[in-house]
């Protein structure tokens, strides 16, 4: 790989990344496991001026406990998620999720707050954000922020980190009596998503109190099904589970490419709605 | 020939391969590793458009660029890099465009090369690339066969007047090797008429394309990562003009080809008249998105199909017409690869009939080329799914119509309708074992209980029963059919003094396993052991002498050399051995590696007492020649056929229109084997490839001829996670033309498996009215099938 020429920054605290961040200007860019930054770099779709590394942030790898949550640190890999204690006993949505993501090279390397960040609509873990309610903590020159995840995703890979912010941790709430599922639907184990579908539920008495559903690749953004969620609420039955998954795609606008057309992405959504939803019984 | 049992214990034993180490770890010369003093680095600016003129081009901004040395474009080296050669003109008046290895006044496909830059660095020869400025004036864009032949169409190659660059007929009654397959269909109770189109695939060859070129010195010297080092030599030497004493090729280490390496390349013509140019050193790697969008493609084939039979599944006749898609240019055996798989249509089936015929069109697309199997996959898959719809015609098991056709044991050999000569088989054997290792009875029974139940995941059962023609060739049936080389292979066989072995061969291995393969043969042969022997290739100063690796060629007939090669070292050795015996040559017996008088088991010589007794030769009869090394040549009297039974089960999820292969039974009869260890490997991955053509490959254009599938994100390769478990299994019957009996098997997993998914998928959808699915079935595609959709 022979990316374009950039400088390279190293800094050891968020402080001095920040600082970097605002001195190199607009089209430095942050790079943690490097898991979708590498492959634009090795196909010259980018050529940022400076890179920040944020490798070096001991800070960032860590995962802690914070009352009913969890906060996860911006150098934490998917492989970390994968073994970590706190976030098995109380995250298994992300775990499961996680599971999915890429190939055990690249879990290895990306992180779990990169791929938030990056804000690709294919990726499997800005919907399964969503849907655990995570929220983002971003720092710049102006100081500390904290962004839920419903407000994070803008457009097509971009979220509201400003080119002088970097996010440090993603605070997570535990599951607690919530039960959750990813169903990915990919053409090769490796590949993207052509749909994927997570989906939380909180059980009353049998039927479904409460729902969450969050979908990848179905828009420019990941997204709720706000519709099927509430249809959801009270389903009792595996007909009325398929009758909400049914509405999984109303107001979406998946996209029409080499994988996958739209109208065959909004059937998928469907299908892998019921299917995440009924296993949760 | 007989074919001798083997008279040690290497041949047949699974051992581990001796080159692995070095290739896992790459600790080895590949091309990208060679360094030379001074050596500069090249990049390629390519066309990002399929059809334009070039109406400027300025290389002089990259010059300005840090660290570069040279920057030219067609036009600086036109009158000095001639020609990209075709070594496969099919017929007489074939058109054959010139191809030079940089565009001059036109592009004609995405991806070829226009301008080059030779830097310090690969860096910065990368970077200046992206400095050159190119005027293009587009031009209609031809993609579609149908629409390229048609009248008034628009050219890729305005001054030819045509997109057809050839039409090849076979025809059984003209050759008079059966009757009139016209008469035939018009007599027929029943037509089977279909059409099924071989999609685009890209090899995908694990090591890049890469090449060195060094010009210092006397002779220049290319390394090359190519499956073909003495071809290639061969044609650079004459495409050039550099005599060919003065020029040496070596393919070191090379990390797959496929037949993706069956090329000579405008990369290693472009660093052959860079190094000249420059008087320096020069290398050129491709990146992956390089190779995806320019290294040659496969298959692209639209083949019509019209079956005669009778009402009780007998086949009286098939005519077969072909478009093969061969890009922009002709490559180097790209028009003879539809001709390969011409033969095999008829597949392990002895009908009377049969008319073929195919026309080469030109798009502007990459050049398609040798991809494993190289005709014989589209033959063996069009054959394979039309006697299925025969089955489904006559209301017929589709196993009960192959066995209705098939040739029997008992009459092998067998001249086929198109004139071979079939050496041994047993499609029977192999199948009865394939069904019991598959359970297909049960499967059957699985597959109607689901049917009624109306489960959404429905069963299906595919069914590939292939032959195949590989060990190529005999020369004279390669010359019949224009083919510019023979078909033989050489072998030498080197006694160093201390008894160790060199072995040269003309074969020229990229991920085969050779130098163990050959050395269990030697070993066997010789009585020498294994770790003893070392296997020399792909350098044209050391195997001065060969004809590559493909075409599962290498073992079929270089092994024959070398086992002749290894007889003339013990007939050379045997009167010296009798010298030292003091007895008659005539008394002497070769068993373990050692000469005894028979009848004495005491008291012998080895080979190697006598390789020091030549080194030395002190003490020589008279008129003895003081070696033993020996050399050999063997053009086959015939091609070998092996043949298989593979059975795969798919289930088909049909809410998603996912295919998962349940189970997937491989019997192949390759004859004897040698290394039981690598042909598993080589039925693995050729299956593999078949599954991927099946279910995820796809090459697709979009239509200004962009490749939409430039990474392997858009070309789904699939990896072991994508794939089933394999349960194989080897009947045996020994190649009758072989002295070890062996057959070829690189490619027959991959003649086999497309077929038998595609048949799996479809068995599970017909109650659906689901009768084809165009390949690669993706979910998608099955979904759309499904619903009635276009499929």
């Amino acid at each position: 790989m022979i990316p374009p020429s950039f400088d390279y920054a190293a800094p050891t605290t968020v402080d001095e990344a920040v600082g970097v961040l605002r001195d190199a200007g607009e089209d430095a860019k942050v790079i943690a496991g490097g898991q979708s930054l590498i492959p634009l770099l090795r196909l010259r779709f980018a050529a940022p001026s400076t890179l920040v590394d944020l490798g070096g942030i001991a800070e960032l790898r860590q995962v802690r406990e914070d009352g009913d949550a969890l906060v996860i640190g911006a150098m934490v890999t998917h492989a970390s998620v994968l073994r970590d204690p706190l976030i098995n006993e109380h995250l298994p949505l992300l775990v499961s999720a996680t599971e999915t993501v890429a190939d055990r090279q690249v879990r290895h390397r990306g992180t779990f707050a990169g791929s938030l960040a990056h804000a690709d609509p294919a990726g499997d873990l800005p919907a399964v954000a969503l849907v655990l309610g995570a929220s983002m903590e971003v720092v710049g020159p102006s100081g500390r922020r904290v962004v839920p995840a419903s407000e994070f995703f803008v457009d097509y890979l971009t979220s509201v980190v400003a080119p002088d912010e970097v996010l440090v941790a993603v605070r997570v709430p535990k599951q607690g009596s919530w039960v959750g599922a990813y169903e990915k639907f990919n053409r090769v184990a490796q590949g993207w998503a052509l749909v994927g579908v997570a989906a939380m539920v909180r059980r009353d008495n049998g039927s479904i109190a409460e729902a969450r559903v969050g979908l990848t690749n179905m828009g420019s953004t990941p997204l709720r099904a706000t519709a099927t969620e509430q249809a959801l609420a009270g389903a009792d039955s595996r007909e009325a589970i398929g009758a909400a998954a049914a509405r999984v795609a109303e107001g979406t606008r998946p996209s029409d490419d080499l994988l996958g057309s739209a109208d065959y992405r909004r059937h998928l959504a469907g299908v892998l709605t019921r299917r995440a939803v009924a296993s949760l019984s | 020939m007989t074919i001798t049992e083997s008279p040690g214990t290497e041949i047949g034993s699974p051992r581990r391969r001796k080159e692995d180490a070095r290739l896992i770890t790459g600790r080895t010369t590949w091309t990208e590793n060679v360094t030379l003093p001074g050596m500069l680095h090249l990049a390629i600016l390519r066309s990002p458009m399929a059809h334009a003129r070039i109406t400027s081009i300025d290389v002089s901004p990259a010059l300005e660029t840090k660290g570069v040395v040279a920057a030219f474009s067609g036009r600086d080296v036109a009158d000095v890099q001639g020609s990209l050669p075709c070594a496969w003109p099919v017929t007489e008046d074939m058109v054959h465009p010139d191809r030079p290895p940089i565009a001059v006044d036109e592009v004609r496909f995405m991806g070829e090369a226009v301008a080059v830059v030779a830097a310090r660095s690969r860096a910065a020869a990368l970077d200046a690339i992206a400095a050159i400025e190119v005027d293009y004036e587009a031009l209609p864009v031809v993609l579609d066969m149908e629409q390229a032949i048609a009248e008034g169409a628009d050219l890729v190659h305005a001054d030819k007047g045509t997109n057809k660059g050839y039409t090849w007929v076979f025809d059984s009654a003209e050759a008079g090797t059966g009757g009139d397959a016209g008469a035939a269909i018009d007599d027929a109770e029943v037509v089977i008429r279909r059409r099924y189109v071989q999609q685009r695939l890209i090899p995908a060859f694990m090591e890049p394309r890469s090449v060195v070129v060094d010009p210092t010195g006397d002779v220049y010297t290319m390394w090359s990562a190519t499956q073909i080092p003495h071809i290639l030599r061969f044609l650079l030497a004459v495409v050039t003009g550099t005599p060919e004493h003065k020029v040496r090729v070596i393919a070191p280490d090379v990390g797959g080809g496929f037949g993706g390496k069956l090329q000579v390349t405008p990369e290693e013509l472009i660093a052959f008249i860079a190094a000249k140019r420059l008087g320096k050193p020069v290398k050129y790697t491709e990146s992956r998105s390089e190779s995806l969008v320019s290294a040659h493609h496969g298959r692209d084939v639209i083949q019509d199909l019209e079956l005669a039979a009778r009402r009780d599944g007998t086949v009286t006749g098939l005519r077969v017409k072909l478009l093969a898609n061969m890009g922009a240019y002709m490559g180097l055996v790209g028009p003879g690869v539809p001709i390969l798989g011409a033969f095999m249509y008829n597949a392990i089936y002895k009908f009377p009939a049969y008319r073929f015929e195919c026309s080469g069109i030109f798009t502007n697309t990459t050049i398609t080329d040798a991809y494993r199997g190289a005709g014989r996959p589209e033959a063996t898959y069009a054959i394979e799914r039309i006697m299925d719809e025969l089955a489904v015609e006559l209301g017929l098991d589709p196993l009960e119509v192959r066995e209705r056709n098939w040739i029997n044991a008992d009459e092998f050999p067998f001249t086929t309708v198109c004139g071979l000569a079939y050496d041994s088989g047993d499609y029977a054997k192999a199948t009865d074992r394939a069904k019991e290792l598959f359970g297909y009875d049960e499967l059957r029974q699985e597959q109607q209980a689901r049917r009624d139940t109306g489960d959404s995941v429905q069963l299906g059962i595919g069914i590939s029963t292939y032959t195949e023609m590989c060990g190529l060739a005999p020369s004279r049936v390669l010359g019949a059919l224009r083919y510019g080389a023979g078909g033989w292979e050489t072998a030498s066989v080197r006694m160093l003094p201390t008894g160790r072995v060199e072995v040269v061969t003309g074969t020229s291995p990229h991920g085969q396993g050779h130098e163990t393969a050959w050395s269990q043969i030697v070993a066997d042969q010789l009585g020498v052991g294994f770790d003893d022997i070392e296997v020399l290739h792909g350098d044209t100063r050391t195997s001065y002498k060969g004809l590559d690796t493909y075409g599962s060629r290498s073992l079929a007939v270089g092994g024959v050399a070398l086992y002749n090669a290894c007889q003339k070292v013990i007939d050379k050795a045997k009167p010296i051995a009798a010298h030292m015996l003091e007895c008659d040559p005539a008394d002497l017996e070769f068993t373990g590696g050692q000469f005894r008088v028979r009848g004495n088991p005491d008291g012998g010589r080895t080979l190697a007492d006598c390789a020091l007794a030549v080194f030395a030769a002190h003490d020589l009869p008279d008129g003895i020649e003081p070696t033993l090394d020996a050399d050999a040549v063997y053009d086959p009297v015939n091609f070998s056929f092996p043949h298989g039974t593979h059975l795969c089960a798919t289930e088909v999820d049909t809410e998603t229109g996912r295919v998962t292969i349940r189970k997937y039974v491989a019997v192949d009869d390759i004859g004897k084997v040698i290394n039981p260890l690598i042909v598993e490997g080589q039925v693995h991955g050729g299956i593999a490839q078949g599954i991927a053509q099946a279910l995820f490959e796809e090459a697709v254009y979009d239509a200004d001829g962009n490749l939409m599938t430039g990474t392997f994100v858009d070309y789904t390769l699939p990896t072991a996670a994508d794939l089933p478990t394999l349960v194989t299994d080897r009947t045996e019957s020994p190649a009758p033309d072989h002295p070890l009996g062996t057959k070829g098997v690189g490619e027959a997993g991959t003649i086999a498996s497309t077929p038998a998914v595609v048949n799996a998928i479809v068995d599970a959808l017909r109650p659906m009215g689901v009768n084809d699915i165009a390949m690669p079935c993706t979910p998608e595609r099955v979904w759309r099938a499904i619903q009635g959709g276009a499929a």
